[in-house]
């Protein structure tokens, strides 16, 4: 008898989509390698454009700049949304629930767009002329609800017995925190902390507004590049890109399953 | 509660944070469309209008204000644009979603994890690849070229068409997993019930499987039309200066000084727009909850 849950064509359709998802970016990366100066005409194998990227001073110098940002972003938004979701998850009678979360995910219900021009014209009203400052002042705040939803869906999944019972044993609440909270929902910090990091990593709107000399990010760079039109050498970055990008992915999603609940 | 009370304090930053960063600078930007524009770029504090009467209508010499669409075709273009995207990846991902939940345990993990891996590669060069494959002399005409088809075919860069293209592409997972996830909560049963009382493949994925899936392709529908909405990369780079977004319209009047309160104008009617949008949501969602 034929499966009545089958429908039929859906699976060569599904099979066409993964190659539609997956083509552009094979493109970019067969692109890469290509040996002409010319992006479009392809005359042989090369690595040269591998070569000529990682000796490209301004591409290093974005790189650093992403990373820099990123980290201390990702540093602050993970520790402030730590924070909120012990309150609003474990709190009892905590005030304002309901409008804490909505705050704390306040940056996901409006276009980045509107948030950039709205840091850009306080950056620009009190003065701040720190490139990088702003930037990681930006990142923090719109980093915080990814880091949030991770760590609050942990701590959801968890029932609060082992922590009770902690205080129980007259562990200090900071002593129950650290030895036990936070061991238990390692996995969702690390993931909330992980996508905060590819956030700001990946973020373009905001930077390139506010973009100025010295705190030109990676992703800012790239733009300058593709106006400038396609070449091999932007195909190998892109490559080296999405290389970093597969190894982060891969390693957040062993990170975060390798330790089944063993609660 | 007390000041030491850490329900006070481990929420402060949060609150700090966001009040300093995102209420507090939206204040100034509604302030900002309501100013006038400074003689050299910037603005000079004030309360006028005139910036929303710019969508709409054009000073000519004389003083005289005159309709004009060309802003309003932006926003238009916007919406339409966020609306097409949405309903095209909706198409996309029921059967996708429908196929990876009926797959067997070990492969739907590896095919979920491939619908987000695209995700995690940086959006610019997501965008990018479709300029090698849309753009001139790109994957496509090259591969029309070679096969006979054209000898000379004007560029699909630059188009409704490869903005809707990278919109789709840009935005399709964050409706797969939604999807995804209300199919898989759908009891099987229900469908070999819909067979056994004589209801076809199409009548039960018309009726029995769209709308148990419905809450799914809700949420994913607000997930992708947000989003494309504020769009700004694909406008850029897909669309040129031709056919803008509202996204990269905002932009532009900040890139260079040009006219803040313009911009800001325009940023607070898109605000606006979300806004009403999630408004509308919520009240459905609500509505669907007290018919239940």
């Amino acid at each position: 008898m034929r499966d009545v849950r089958r429908y039929p064509g859906a699976r060569i359709f599904t099979a066409l989509f993964f190659v539609w998802l997956y083509l552009p970016i094979l493109v970019v990366i067969a692109y890469s390698f290509n040996e002409n100066r010319l992006a479009s005409v392809w005359t042989g194998f090369s690595w040269r454009w591998y070569e000529s990227a990682l000796q490209n001073r301004a591409l290093l110098d974005a790189v650093k700049i992403s990373l820099t940002v990123a980290s201390i972003a990702t540093a602050i938004a993970t520790t402030v949304a730590l924070m909120a979701a012990l309150v609003l998850v474990r709190g009892r009678d905590v005030k304002l629930r309901r409008l804490s979360e909505t705050v704390v995910n306040l940056p996901l219900l409006l276009p980045e767009i509107v948030l950039a021009v709205a840091v850009l014209i306080l950056f620009s009203q009190i003065g701040l002329q720190n490139g990088l400052l702003k930037l990681v002042i930006a990142h923090s705040a719109f980093c915080i609800p990814f880091a949030f939803l991770p760590i609050r869906a942990r701590l959801q999944g968890m029932e609060a017995d082992f922590e009770e019972a902690a205080q129980d044993l007259y562990a200090s609440p900071w002593v129950t925190f650290r030895r036990v909270t936070l061991p238990l929902i390692a996995p969702g910090v690390f993931a909330g902390a992980m996508l905060a990091f590819v956030i700001s990593m990946d973020d373009f709107i905001t930077s390139n507004l506010l973009n100025s000399g010295g705190s030109t990010t990676l992703p800012v760079y790239i733009f300058g590049l593709i106006k400038q039109g396609t070449t091999p050498e932007l195909n190998a970055i892109s490559t080296l890109i999405v290389l970093g990008s597969l190894i982060l992915a891969t390693t957040a999603l062993v990170l975060t399953f390798r330790n089944p609940d063993r609660a | 509660m007390s000041w030491r009370d850490f329900r006070i304090w481990g929420l402060a930053p949060a609150w700090v944070i966001m009040a300093l960063t995102l209420v507090l600078p939206i204040g100034i930007v509604v302030l900002v469309s309501l100013s006038i524009r400074g003689a050299y770029g910037g603005f000079d504090w004030g309360l006028s209008f005139d910036s929303y009467a710019k969508i709409l209508f054009e000073e000519d010499w004389d003083g005289n204000l005159a309709f004009t669409p060309q802003y309003l075709a932006i926003i238009g273009r916007t919406l339409w644009l966020a609306g097409l995207t949405t309903l095209i990846c909706a198409v996309l991902a029921l059967p996708a979603a429908y196929v990876i939940a009926q797959a067997p345990a070990r492969w739907k993990a590896v095919l979920v994890y491939l619908v987000t891996l695209p995700f995690w590669v940086s959006m610019i060069v997501r965008v990018y690849a479709w300029i090698i494959i849309l753009g001139n002399d790109g994957v496509i005409e090259k591969t029309l070229r070679g096969l006979g088809l054209v000898t000379d075919m004007d560029s699909l860069l630059f188009t409704n068409g490869a903005m809707l293209t990278g919109l789709v592409y840009s935005y399709i997972p964050l409706m797969i997993l939604p999807v995804f996830a209300s199919i898989e909560k759908l009891d099987p049963a229900l469908i070999e019930a819909s067979h056994d009382l004589y209801g076809s493949r199409w009548v039960t994925a018309r009726r029995v499987i769209l709308p148990l899936t419905l809450p799914g392709l809700m949420a994913g529908a607000v997930l992708v039309f947000v989003p494309c909405l504020g769009a700004v990369l694909e406008p850029i780079l897909l669309g040129g200066g031709k056919t803008m977004m509202m996204g990269n319209l905002i932009q532009t009047q900040f890139g260079g000084g040009r006219n803040w309160p313009f911009g800001a104008a325009i940023a607070v009617t898109l605000m606006v727009l979300v806004m009403v949008f999630l408004m509308l949501n919520a009240l459905r969602a609500r509505r669907e909850v007290g018919h239940a």
